[in-house]
């Protein structure tokens, strides 16, 4: 599954933001899902496994508990992504501003022209 | 001079739009013309290293705009839309196609809204897509389309050295 599609999903983003901060068990990030989107157990934990299998999660046992924590590789790619995307813009937006300046310049010149009243 | 305040802001706000958000050191009269005069659009639209030899705008509603881009190595991509709303100096939306197959059934609704903070300016722009998979789909387009370049760059200096 490619990032995007992983991304796609309210929930699945949801989940990713609970564990932002560090693991913590599947139990209480499952809890905190569904009383907000009001979605059943079984359909959380069909999310986690998405976010498990496409390697945004990495999951350890403790004792009973599962811990869920955020593997940045695949996050890494969207990043990578929007960065270049930023970037190209970046670069138009810095000639624009060159563009501007020269505006700002011609339209000063023409008002002292003009005298003060316009 | 004002570069840090002018930091370039993209986010991903829908599954289906791009919003790039910015502020510019000029009035929005100003920002509006070098948006919509061809003559100041062929200044700076593009990238780096992408010039744009033709640049067509006819600014009304239902009118078209025709943008040629050329890379270094000389290849051409047209993109192209029309207008579908115009209010002068505060918003313009317009259809945009990158003209290139397979991409160019992908029409994205482009929307440019400026905003006037006190003798500066603040731009923003969304980029609508019908989907999420068109929206991916042309961020990859644009993506591969530079790393060819970059490609044949390193291929073209190569039989240089």
């Amino acid at each position: 599954m490619h990032a995007f599609d992983v991304l796609g999903d309210p929930v699945r983003r949801r989940l990713l933001e609970l564990l932002a901060d560090g693991e913590r068990p599947a139990g209480e990030i499952t809890a905190i899902v569904q009383a907000e989107f009001g979605v059943s157990q079984p359909a959380v934990s069909q999310h986690l496994r998405v976010l498990r299998e496409s390697g945004f999660t990495s999951v350890r046992p403790v004792g009973a508990r599962r811990l869920y924590a955020i593997d940045s590789a695949p996050l890494q790619e969207v990043d990578d992504w929007l960065d270049r995307f930023r970037r190209n813009w970046e670069e138009s937006y810095e000639k624009l501003d060159d563009v501007l300046e020269e505006l700002k310049g011609k339209e000063l010149k023409k008002k002292g022209r003009k005298g003060n009243g316009r | 001079m004002a570069a840090k305040t002018n930091q370039l802001k993209v986010t991903l706000p829908t599954d289906t739009t791009i919003l790039l958000e910015r502020e510019f050191d000029a009035p929005r009269h100003l920002v509006w013309d070098a948006m919509t005069k061809p003559e100041y659009v062929k200044q700076w639209w593009g990238p780096r290293g992408y010039t744009l030899p033709s640049c067509e705008i006819d600014l009304r509603v239902g009118g078209e705009w025709r943008y040629v881009s050329r890379a270094q190595d000389g290849s051409e991509y047209l993109f192209r839309g029309m207008y579908r709303e115009i209010t002068p100096v505060e918003r313009l939306s317009y259809t945009w196609i990158f003209d290139v197959a397979p991409f160019n059934e992908n029409v994205a609704i482009e929307t440019v809204e400026l905003e006037d903070r006190g003798g500066r300016t603040y731009a923003r722009t969304t980029m609508l897509w019908p989907s999420k998979e068109m929206r991916d789909g042309h961020a990859e387009a644009m993506q591969d389309g530079a790393a060819q370049t970059m490609d044949r760059l390193e291929e073209l200096l190569a039989t240089l050295a």
